[in-house]
């Protein structure tokens, strides 16, 4: 339908180009692409594909040596490369709006929401102050917010993350702009949040006939929302079409290799059966946190209530929750790197509930724990063979009988081990968790905890290290707890799973069990939520 | 590692403040054989001769000489010019004797502040008391306490800084220690003071180092300020600040005494304070952005 019509954005053979010293010359090259409107464009990429930098430069909001080097860049009959920071600075709001990742630090945190909205209109349009008002809510209760009066009277910090982006949305698209550049919108927020927002774009777009250029990594968004796709590796334009073209014939091996990289969301059959005595078993543990007490009033917020499960050698249980669901809560506690408040954790013949901290440092050798965010769980001043062997040593293993497992260890994980002198920032995300993984089992530990161990990575990665996990538990019988809000992951790497919801266990079983016949609301809800569920990823990619 | 030196090298307020820097330690360093005297000798027939004057000049040695006096004599005939360098030892001694003395205090109770959360309440209590009178009264104070020498100078300077670099040290440990690779450690069973040395230590030392210049700079104008109250150390040692104090009867008379030592005081203040921000720009990475950008 749009392809008659002129498109709203144009955009023709960008090049923009970087200051001299960084990894490459140009961030993008050769970038050509148009949005009709109400249609909704993706751009997928990778971590440094240079999507953002696509979407900096429409706004007309790239850093100061960051410069477009070529091609142009045209909303309907404006070319917005010719236009002055003035000039600019009136489209944006008027014709183009934009809703970024993270709603907390897009919002002004010390005006109230409606506050926010009214100064955009008041700036924009010549509304009286009673007009503006009743748009504002109008617009709230258009971007389904409860309550719009309250919502109206709020600061950014009384809503949910959701709400927030909600207030994003409202804002961008209050002055009715022709253009709504999504940059990542949804990826901040927990699933069943996700799939509401994405909804709401997509019929407010289609109410208003809003052309959407819409930013993202995820491939199951993709899937959710698009109309056409382009795709970007390292700057360059792999493909481009329609979405059904790109997804289920992709023409392009990068494409593919996405495509392939995406776990599907239905588990594979369970093989094997786990008659050994557990490695680690939890019974009912809880942990409470009370704030307040002497002189204000107690307040008592219950993180993880009576949770108990089993993990035995060779088997991976899966915790899947939302954000604040309490299943960081079960692995800190599990590790005493927090005490629980009641329960028991036991690793094999050890109790982990009791006793000091100190007396359990001879435990701390069998259960290891791998983090999120790799950028942030490797000591930046620390060489990654110090790091690596650190742990050994502190169990009194000599230096040099450290470092020679620590050789082995960065083969075991896929690394060079001629890299073991360097630091953690010559590494990419990826490595750096290959690197997290060797650091936890250079002290051969019984149990594994993975705390969203692959969630930072980008979807390529993840498969590698999922891949990379599975191999090392089948060599060394590890037991592995795997922490993780992705379903997806989920059901390609777990034996069993427990769904959290609150602090609460609310369903147990194996994953196909579970994935297959949801017997909780919560667990149904999850799985309906999960992006791009309809669509056979694994099967487009075989073709 | 080597590239941050580079960056740190090719930053100008380090180039300039570190130039400067360099010059004024080959002053002290060379003072005895940049054509000085003994600071302490007078020869009361040349007294307030202003700069440049050649004159008929009786040294330590009891012989009489033709010296061009480059930056004339104070009231006593000494030789400004000779006061004025050997001035610089006791200025950057200082400075650098107290950025150590107070940078190993604060850290150290800083590091115990912010790991151990009982130590915290105490610690920070006592540190909050210190901060509540005055610098320069209490370093007052303690001079007068324990006698005028150089070190009970440096101590007396250094004691109202420690509550500072406590502070700040403090709050980069509190958030170090929440960072992941803290709760690594921990999970691999490194001892707490292996944490802190090997782990909380080194990521704090960049916005140190940054704090370690300013309490630099302050300490050799606190040591200028306290000379010239006459609370310093004694005027046989010649520092900026009582040469400047002496220069205070004769300033309508003879302002040379007051502007060389001054001048050298304000140069020095400054390449510490411009080597400090250099350093913050480069090593802090919240500066390091912006930096970036231009």
């Amino acid at each position: 339908m749009s392809e008659t019509r002129a498109p709203v954005l144009s955009v023709r053979d960008l090049a923009v180009a970087l200051p001299a010293g960084a990894d490459r010359a140009l961030a993008v090259e050769h970038i050509s692409f148009d949005v009709g409107a109400g249609e909704i464009v993706c751009l997928l990429g990778e971590s440094g594909s240079g999507k953002s930098v696509i979407s900096f430069a429409v706004m007309g909001l790239l850093p100061d040596n960051v410069h477009v080097s070529a091609g142009e860049i045209r909303l309907g009959d404006t070319n917005l490369l010719s236009l002055t920071a003035a000039q600019l600075r009136e489209l944006r709001g008027d014709e183009i709006a934009m809703i970024f990742q993270e709603p907390m630090t897009a919002l002004n945190p010390v005006m109230t929401c409606g506050a926010q909205l009214d100064e955009l209109l008041s700036e924009h349009t010549a509304f009286s102050a009673a007009e503006r008002h009743a748009k504002t809510l109008a617009m709230f209760e258009a971007v389904k917010l409860p309550e719009p009066e309250r919502i109206f009277a709020s600061y950014p910090h009384q809503l949910s993350g959701g709400q927030r982006q909600r207030i994003m949305i409202a804002m961008a698209l209050i002055l009715e702009p022709k253009l709504l550049i999504a940059d990542e919108p949804t990826t901040a927020l927990d699933v069943t949040t996700q799939a509401e927002v994405l909804a709401l774009i997509k019929t407010l777009q289609r109410e208003r006939g809003t052309a959407v250029l819409f930013i993202t990594h995820d491939m199951g968004v993709v899937a959710e929302i698009a109309d056409r796709v382009v795709v970007l590796q390292q700057g360059k334009q792999v493909e481009s079409g329609a979405k059904h073209e790109v997804l289920q014939s992709p023409r392009e091996d990068y494409t593919r290799m996405l495509i392939a990289a995406v776990p599907p969301i239905d588990p594979p059959e369970l093989h094997h059966h786990f008659a050994d005595a557990p490695a680690l078993s939890v019974q009912e543990l809880c942990k409470t946190y009370s704030s307040g007490g002497w002189l204000q009033k107690r307040r008592e917020t219950r993180a993880a209530t009576l949770v108990s499960f089993d993990v035995r050698p060779g088997e991976t249980v899966g915790i899947v929750g939302e954000s604040g669901s309490g299943k960081s809560t079960v692995a800190r506690c599990i590790t005493r790197l927090i005490d629980p408040s009641q329960g028991e954790v036991h690793l094999r013949d050890v109790k982990l509930h009791a006793g000091s901290r100190e007396a359990l440092k001879a435990a701390r050798k069998r259960i290891q724990i791998v983090f999120q965010d790799p950028y942030r769980s490797l000591d930046p001043r620390q060489r990654v063979g110090e790091a690596i062997i650190e742990g050994p040593v502190n169990f009194g293993v000599p230096r040099e009988q450290a470092l020679a497992r620590a050789r082995e260890l960065m083969t075991l994980v896929r690394l060079s081990p001629d890299v073991l002198s360097r630091y953690p920032n010559e590494f990419s995300g990826g490595q750096r968790q290959r690197i997290s993984i060797a650091r936890a089992l250079a002290l051969d530990p019984e149990v594994l905890i993975c705390d969203e161990a692959v969630s930072a990575l980008d979807v390529s990665v993840q498969a590698q290290v999922l891949k990379l996990l599975e191999e090392i538990q089948a060599e060394l019988n590890l037991a592995i707890l795997f922490i993780t809000h992705d379903l997806r992951v989920a059901a390609q790497i777990c034996d069993r799973v427990l769904v959290m919801q609150h602090g609460i266990v609310v369903e147990q079983g194996t994953t196909r069990d579970v994935f297959r016949a949801p017997t909780h609301e919560y667990t149904r809800k999850l799985l309906a939520s999960a992006p791009g569920r309809a669509f056979q990823f694994a099967a487009a990619a075989a073709t | 590692m080597n590239t941050t030196v580079a960056r740190v090298l090719r930053n100008g307020a380090v180039r300039f403040g570190g130039i400067v820097l360099a010059v004024l330690i080959a002053v002290a360093v060379l003072a005895p054989v940049l054509g000085t005297v003994d600071p302490a000798w007078l020869d009361a027939v040349n007294m307030n001769q202003p700069p440049m004057t050649k004159a008929d000049w009786t040294g330590p040695d009891n012989q009489t000489a033709p010296r061009t006096l480059l930056m004339g004599t104070d009231s006593f005939g000494r030789d400004v010019y000779s006061r004025v360098l050997y001035g610089t030892r006791v200025s950057l001694l200082v400075g650098v004797s107290v950025a150590v003395v107070a940078l190993l205090a604060g850290t150290f109770f800083g590091l115990m502040a912010g790991y151990f959360r009982r130590v915290d309440a105490v610690l920070m209590r006592f540190m909050d008391g210190l901060m509540a009178i005055p610098g320069i009264l209490l370093a007052i104070a303690l001079v007068a306490a324990w006698g005028a020498r150089l070190s009970t100078v440096i101590i007396a300077i250094a004691v109202p800084e420690i509550p500072r670099v406590t502070r700040l040290v403090r709050s980069l440990v509190l958030s170090i220690r929440e960072e992941p690779y803290i709760e690594a450690a921990i999970s691999i069973g490194t001892p707490t003071w292996k944490i802190l040395l090997r782990h909380v230590l080194p990521n704090s030392i960049a916005p140190m180092v940054v704090q370690g210049t300013y309490v630099c700079a302050s300490a050799i104008l606190i040591e200028a300020i306290l000379s010239f109250l006459g609370l310093g150390l004694p005027s046989e040692i010649p520092t900026w600040g009582n040469i400047m104090a002496e220069a205070r009867v004769v300033f309508s008379s003879a302002p040379h005494n007051m502007w060389f030592p001054g001048i050298f005081l304000a140069f020095t203040v400054l390449a510490v304070n411009l080597l400090g921000d250099g350093l913050r720009d480069t090593l802090d990475p919240k500066f390091n952005k912006r930096g970036a950008q231009r």
